[in-house]
């Protein structure tokens, strides 16, 4: 069931009035039970996967929130006693211990799974060409997995549910039906964001009424995400895939215009995507975290990174960026460098070491293959280099008052675009090198003049796609301006009567319905009756 | 205290920690600060903040992360 | 509480800020669902409920007016078929016709183009209409039989068996011509089931908007000249064409793979015949004279097997087309001998015609003074197409 099919639709509306209806103690059970019929339409076969999933964390918690409840309990027994403080300390972390055992177990099964299904057929393509490397005629067969649908996200919120749990952030969920729909909970499960338990289980469990005006919150979210999705993101993709799957025939400026194009699909799609799924959420009373927050309008790609997939790129700081960067080697590391190579670059090299693999964990994250990798490492560099040139822009700024220059602040703003948008080619093209050649060609082959030949009518949109894409871009920009100083939602309640709010969202309604690019194409050539 | 304001001061010249109250929800520190942070910590108090306590609360302010080194030296 | 209190409190919980102490909502996150919440339900209590109810009321209402907009602008964006590709407003024709019929044709283009209704009213003052429809399907035929019979009994019904050669669905563009026109009912539904290729879905049927959204940029002045009113194109749903395109050659014809015609056609012949009994109809299997695509020796046989089976009379007129019906294949045809024009259609019309008054002894209308203003009427647009031609 994608999003933009009508089974989703009435899916979703059917769920929705049953959550209402239903009496509050089956309200939640309610959702797991859509959770799992909705994945159940991703194949049955899959549902082996999440079921496991959430079986091996779900008792990783518990083992981990038993033994840290017994162990204080005792511990504060020994308090009693007269006993040295050495054993007190002692008991504490042979349980510490314990739990740590019991995590790295639960996680790394979990993760296995993840890798197996994921990671396979990428390791025996690169062996394979390693073997033909070295001239030998032996190759290893492929495996037949299909990528169950949302692992990726899943899987990482049942492990940050593990990590939390350990981490003694909340305890451990008992009901196993209730961590069920914790790890399924469907909006979120096709693409995040990936929420903790700590957050999402806050409101996630409790029935909530009937509200005109919660519903309708939420209601206007999905409309407006349905907007991104369907006269943005999926009106652009036919010349998206014209330009990227005929590579040798659009160089130069038609990279740039794919980059772009790209750049603006991808944002319509994902934002466009989690709007949906925030917007359902909030439907049913269930506020999800935000995953973005205006990325493009960022100063620079750190700064990015926290604002575009945020809900990620935390769960990579928070349970592989920090724990690698303050684990001990890493500290001796650190001394030992700043020993050597000086306080300033010593500091560094943990950093960067961590960094580097955050962000190859990202990338391999995104999908498995080179592609990513390099993408996710592009990423690395970037930031590196701006963290290294960090000195020379505070001299810059000292010397030039930037601060509050409109003009500075939209050149730090195109800067991002076209930063980010240039990485993101490596998602487009076919392989590594091809995306390297093509980027190459947007400085070597300079057709610029062949602008208005008319190429990009031919590309699969026709000139009134472009127009709906034009006003439909302006409408996100100006939208995003407003969301600046506070959600839009809550201005236009508090400026606008409700009939005319009302009449806001079905005129976008009625926009996404005609001007949408969804359905068979009609084509009004099939129409013509031919002979026979 | 003291000498942890002083490893803060590198970091961020220009910040008062006496007041600043928003380290990280404010977006002063960033992670790469945190983590030069932690390693200068280890280094000057002997104490090692592991990745359970890299939570904002505890470097939102210098009083909450002396609270925490404070906690931390103790539990030793 | 006066009314204008009561209004006051209205708008401000339409508003959603009544208890909402000025600047608090300033706060507002996005996303930030539950502390919202809370600010419509410390309103004045004890007036929530009528406000609430006036707010679903307005609601309802609006609703209701984005429904109207929405239709209106679907009417708009569904295809007219009024210009080069009429056939597709055949369907709906039916409903606006005269009185009850004595005979109803159904099948594909080999009978809207090849019997002349005018010409069965001018000679036997028989009321027929043809329910026909370009690559009419069988289980399309029946099912529009089944929607006529919701409104009248035909004494005769008219069945071309050419139709039998696709068993199964063919092309969306032909089923939504068949369909679309169709008022809604149980039998519609069950048409589109039957009718639907792979990639459509019903939801598209259901909402017209959803298949012909994309329609806004190829929109022309007839769009909007038939946006709410069509003419009617054709003379009960006889499609008339005036050319005249001498019959040539033939392709050869391709040898049959399969001498049986398939099941699921079958089936619903077999309905059709049912139905008829059912209702004491009687049902006319008939061949008509287009020379393409080719009619073969074996089908033939079948189709006269299966009417000796079921009591039913089959008329073969591509056999006896020229000796008996007095077509002329140089003159009567508007494309090489696959339809008839007009002068070819009257002829089919008053072989059939006498066939079926012999046999059934249809009443003769023509003095119903009502019906024959109607057929007047149809008559008058009828000649002057033809001698416009």
């Amino acid at each position: 069931m994608l999003f933009t099919s009508y089974e989703f639709i009435g899916f979703v509306v059917l769920l929705v009035a049953l959550y209402y209806v239903l009496p509050k103690k089956l309200k939640w059970p309610l959702l797991l039970l859509g959770s799992y019929v909705f994945y159940y339409f991703a194949g049955w076969k899959f549902l082996f996967y999440i079921f496991g999933v959430t079986g091996i964390t779900y008792v990783a918690g518990l083992l981990i929130s038993a033994n840290k409840t017994r162990s204080d309990l005792q511990l504060k027994a020994m308090k009693g006693q007269d006993l040295p403080k050495d054993e007190r300390k002692r008991f504490k972390e042979a349980n510490r211990t314990k739990r740590r055992r019991i995590m790295a177990v639960g996680i790394t099964i979990a993760l296995l799974v993840l890798a197996v299904v994921k990671y396979t057929n990428f390791t025996i393509h690169n062996i394979n060409s390693l073997l033909t490397v070295f001239h030998i005629s032996k190759q290893l067969n492929f495996l037949n997995i299909a990528l169950p649908m949302g692992i990726s996200f899943y899987t990482f919120q049942a492990v940050g549910y593990v990590i939390d749990v350990y981490r003694d952030r909340h305890e451990a969920q008992r009901n196993f039906f209730k961590y069920a729909l914790f790890v399924s909970f469907f909006p979120q499960l096709v693409q995040g964001p990936i929420s903790r338990y700590g957050d999402l289980s806050k409101e996630l469990f409790t029935p909530h009424p009937f509200s005109g005006r919660v519903v309708g919150r939420g209601l206007e979210r999905v409309i407006w995400g349905y907007f991104k999705k369907l006269v943005i993101a999926d009106r652009i993709l036919p010349a998206v895939n014209t330009l990227i799957g005929t590579p040798e025939q659009f160089k130069g400026m038609y990279v740039f215009a794919a980059m772009m194009f790209y750049a603006l699909e991808l944002y319509a799609d994902f934002t466009g995507g989690i709007d949906i799924t925030i917007g359902i959420a909030e439907m049913l009373g269930i506020p999800v975290k935000e995953n973005f927050e205006r990325p493009f309008f960022s100063k620079n790609i750190a700064e990015y990174w926290r604002r575009w997939h945020i809900t990620m790129g935390t769960w990579f700081t928070d349970y592989i960026f920090y724990p690698i960067s303050v684990s001990s080697p890493m500290l001796k590391l650190s001394k030992w460098s700043r020993a050597h190579l000086g306080e300033k670059a010593g500091k560094r090299v943990p950093v960067y070491l961590a960094s580097f693999v955050v962000w190859f964990t990202t990338g391999i994250w995104h999908g498995a293959s080179w592609n990513f990798i390099v993408w996710g490492l592009g990423n690395f560099v970037v930031i590196m280099i701006s963290q290294e040139l960090e000195p020379l822009y505070r001299k810059f700024h000292k010397k030039f008052d930037t601060s509050g220059s409109t003009t500075y602040k939209t050149f730090q703003v195109g800067r991002t675009v076209l930063l980010m948008s240039a990485l993101r080619l490596f998602d487009c093209y076919r392989d590594v090198p091809l995306t390297f050649k093509m980027f190459g060609t947007m400085f070597t082959t300079w057709n610029w003049g062949s602008i208005g030949d008319g190429i990009f009518l031919q590309l699969g949109i026709s000139r009134a796609d472009y127009v709906i894409l034009a006003l439909g871009t302006l409408l996100l920009i100006v939208v995003s301006m407003i969301a600046r100083s506070g959600s839009v939602r809550d201005k236009m309640e508090k400026r606008l009567p409700m009939p005319v709010r009302f009449g806001v969202f079905a005129l976008l309604v009625i926009v996404i319905l005609i001007f949408g690019a969804y359905g068979k194409g009609y084509d009004a050539s099939q129409f013509i009756y031919n002979q026979f | 205290m003291d000498e942890l304001i002083s490893i803060l001061k590198e970091i961020h010249p220009d910040v008062d920690y006496s007041t600043a109250t928003n380290l990280v929800d404010g977006k002063i520190l960033d992670s790469f600060d945190i983590i030069s942070l932690v390693a200068e910590i280890a280094d000057t108090f002997d104490v090692v903040i592991s990745a359970e306590y890299m939570i904002p609360e505890n470097f939102n302010s210098a009083e909450a992360l002396w609270n925490l080194i404070r906690k931390l030296q103790d539990d030793d | 509480m006066s009314e204008v209190n009561e209004n006051k409190l209205n708008k401000a919980e339409l508003t959603g800020t009544a208890a909402e102490p000025a600047g608090a909502g300033a706060a507002g996150e996005p996303g930030a669902v539950k502390s919202e919440s809370g600010a419509a339900e410390t309103g004045a209590q004890t007036k929530k409920r009528g406000g609430k109810a006036r707010v679903a009321a307005l609601v309802v209402a609006l609703l209701i007016l984005t429904a109207g907009v929405i239709y209106v602008l679907d009417l708009l964006l569904r295809p007219k078929y009024m210009g080069d590709v009429t056939e597709g407003a055949l369907t709906a024709e039916y409903y606006n016709a005269y009185g009850d019929h004595d005979v109803l044709f159904v099948g594909d283009c080999e009978v809207y183009e090849n019997f002349s209704t005018v010409q069965l009213w001018r000679e036997f003052g028989i009321n027929s209409f043809i329910r026909g429809g370009a690559q009419q399907l069988t289980w399309q035929s029946y099912y529009l039989l089944e929607d006529a019979l919701r409104y009248e009994t035909p004494d005769v019904v008219v069945f071309n068996v050419l139709a039998l050669m696709y068993n199964e669905p063919q092309n969306e563009a032909y089923n939504r011509m068949a369909l679309d026109g169709m008022r809604w009912s149980q039998t519609k539904w069950n048409a589109i089931q039957a009718s639907m290729c792979e990639d459509e879905s019903m939801v598209d049927y259901i909402f017209p908007i959803l298949r012909y959204h994309s329609r806004w940029n190829e929109l022309t002045s007839e769009d909007f000249r038939y946006w709410f009113k069509k003419d009617t194109i054709s003379y009960n749903g006889y499609y008339l064409r005036t050319e005249i395109l001498p019959a040539g050659e033939m392709p050869p014809a391709r040898p049959l793979t399969d001498p049986n015609f398939g099941d699921y056609a079958m089936a619903y012949l077999d309905l059709m015949t049912e139905l008829c009994q059912e209702k004491g109809i009687h049902l006319v299997l008939i061949k008509s004279p287009s020379l393409y695509p080719h009619w073969y020796e074996e089908w033939d046989q079948q189709i006269s097997e299966y009417a000796d089976a079921h009591g039913l009379l089959y008329i073969n007129m591509l056999d006896i087309a020229e000796d008996q019906v007095g077509v002329d294949y140089s003159l009567d045809t508007y494309d090489g001998g696959l339809h008839m024009n007009v002068t070819g259609a009257e002829k089919c019309a008053s072989y059939l015609g006498k066939v079926l008054v012999e046999k059934y002894g249809l009443t003769d209308h023509r003095s119903d003074a009502k019906m024959s203003a109607y057929w007047d009427e149809v008559g008058a647009r009828y000649d002057e197409a033809k001698n416009a031609g």
